[in-house]
């Protein structure tokens, strides 16, 4: 396996709570039927943002959201191709998701293929009234019709480089970098 | 870091647990965690197994086992066909290797196997290059039932290290009784015996376990008392003197377990059961029993082991 190392950082921990509050103030913007937001982040990374926006959505409204996350390692196309196997994690949305507006949270996007699995994963679960996306990062390089309503930040990246979102609660760290 | 991005999963197939290692089979038990919730959503169906194809060749009789399988394939979105030994061409004398190398020609991904000789999975897995699940070889191991049955104990107490767990009933005859001797031990639990002489194997011991054949002995102290299925043709054979000697000293009843056990044993049972011999009516369906969570808890067993396999490298 290639072995990265770090070419620059994109944001440091101060960066990533400043972008974070603003995607939350975004989203309560633009959304329609704020009674019926509701958060689902997608597993690592992307639950633990989504508690944070949640955190955030509360702090504004004065208001309790729905926090859900989604491991989507059953769905996913490339088990057999792939190395080693991703674990499985939970996933637990323990509300009816059925009518919500949902906002999908992932910390980058890249070609599309986890958001893809998550909206397919999603739809079992009931029929949203909407489902819109929000990336922390957006690194480019799409293979499939799919674009963010919420970034946080475009970083434009070679294909052989990788962009890293390094979290407390996974990483002992805050901050996003730049692999080459 | 709490937990690792990435586990590593070598294992093709599931031939017994004798061969797995406590790491393993604590993967499992968390992969079937997951896909207990899986069968709780509103459309409990996932693609993990999409275009791979099964079959579940069984050449004895199975009611549960079958079915759990079959619905686990369904549940992960795998094509799958069973074939039953009565309506198929073991009865026009075909070898088993024959019977898998023809249906391995169809290309099928996995094959589950019930066989009534021990080793029967082995034999098939050395001659085809698709994962050979084993459920039931003879009297050696019933792999997927262990592990449904050590999921349902961690379920209900919270653990398996530590635990006294006691088998009761045809122990020698029993692949059950051997995969949960094995899946126990590995997991750090005191494994009790507990039959007549005649149907308790020589040496069994051997497996670090506590051999009784006195009930009281068996229930005083056990956290969960697992009860065997007493297969009826036995005793024809002479092994044990009649089934109402049988009961008097080893059937399990309300007022056997009011005596001898703690009040909130767990009482499992693997099925079919024979109501009115190992288990009494009562104690089946007090509410200490957790025989039908078993069955329930098999479909999400049997999905993980599915899963793993498939995905191993």
């Amino acid at each position: 396996m290639k072995k990265f190392k770090i070419k620059s950082k994109a944001l440091d921990e101060a960066g990533i709570k400043r972008t974070l509050m603003r995607i939350s103030h975004e989203i309560l913007e633009k959304i329609e039927g704020k009674e019926e937001l509701a958060i689902v982040g997608i597993r690592t990374r992307g639950a633990y943002l989504a508690e944070r926006i949640a955190k955030n959505i509360k702090e504004i409204e004065k208001k309790e959201v729905p926090v859900g996350a989604l491991d989507i390692t059953m769905y996913r196309d490339d088990l057999t191709e792939i190395a080693e196997q991703p674990v499985l994690h939970a996933t637990d949305i323990d509300f009816d998701i059925t009518g919500k507006r949902i906002i999908l949270v992932d910390d980058v996007l890249f070609t599309g293929r986890t958001v893809r699995c998550a909206l397919v994963e999603l739809i079992d679960f009931g029929r949203p009234a909407s489902i819109q996306l929000a990336v922390l990062v957006d690194r480019g390089h799409r293979e499939l019709p799919i674009r963010p309503d919420f970034v946080g930040k475009n970083i434009p990246t070679a294909r052989s480089e990788n962009v890293e979102v390094r979290i407390r609660e996974t990483d002992n760290i805050e901050e996003v970098v730049i692999l080459e | 870091m709490n937990k690792p991005d990435k586990i590593k999963w070598t294992k093709k197939h599931l031939l017994g647990i004798e061969e797995l290692s406590p790491e393993e089979i604590q993967i499992i038990l968390e992969y079937t965690e997951r896909f207990k919730e899986v069968l709780k959503r509103p459309i409990p169906k996932v693609p993990a197994l999409r275009g791979k194809t099964i079959v579940n060749l069984f050449s004895e009789p199975s009611t549960r086992t079958r079915a759990s399988f079959e619905l686990a394939e369904k549940r992960l979105s795998a094509d799958s066909l069973s074939i039953a030994a009565s309506s198929s061409s073991f009865v026009k004398g075909e070898s088993l290797i024959d019977t898998v190398k023809n249906i391995e020609a169809m290309r099928m991904d996995m094959i589950v196997i019930r066989h009534a000789s021990a080793g029967a999975a082995y034999l098939v897995a050395k001659h085809v290059k698709a994962s050979v699940i084993n459920a039931g070889d003879g009297m050696h191991e019933h792999p997927t039932q262990a592990l449904l049955d050590i999921f349902t104990i961690k379920e209900k107490l919270g653990k398996i290290k530590g635990l006294n767990v006691s088998i009761v009933g045809d122990i020698a005859h029993s692949r059950v009784a051997r995969s949960n001797i094995w899946a126990l031990k590995k997991m750090g639990a005191n494994v009790t015996v507990c039959g007549p002489k005649t149907l308790i194997p020589r040496q069994i011991e051997e497996m670090g376990i506590t051999v009784t054949c006195d009930l009281k002995t068996a229930l005083k102290n056990a956290d969960v008392v697992n009860v065997l299925r007493i297969q009826l043709e036995r005793q024809e054979r002479g092994l044990f003197p009649s089934i109402r000697e049988y009961v008097k000293h080893f059937g399990i009843t309300k007022e056997t377990l009011n005596k001898f056990a703690k009040k909130e044993i767990l009482i499992m049972h693997p099925g079919p059961i024979n109501r009115g011999i190992e288990l009494s009516q009562d104690a089946a369906d007090s509410k200490y029993s957790v025989i039908l969570e078993q069955v329930t808890n098999g479909v999400a067993v049997r999905m993980a082991v599915l899963f793993l396999l498939n995905s191993s490298k």
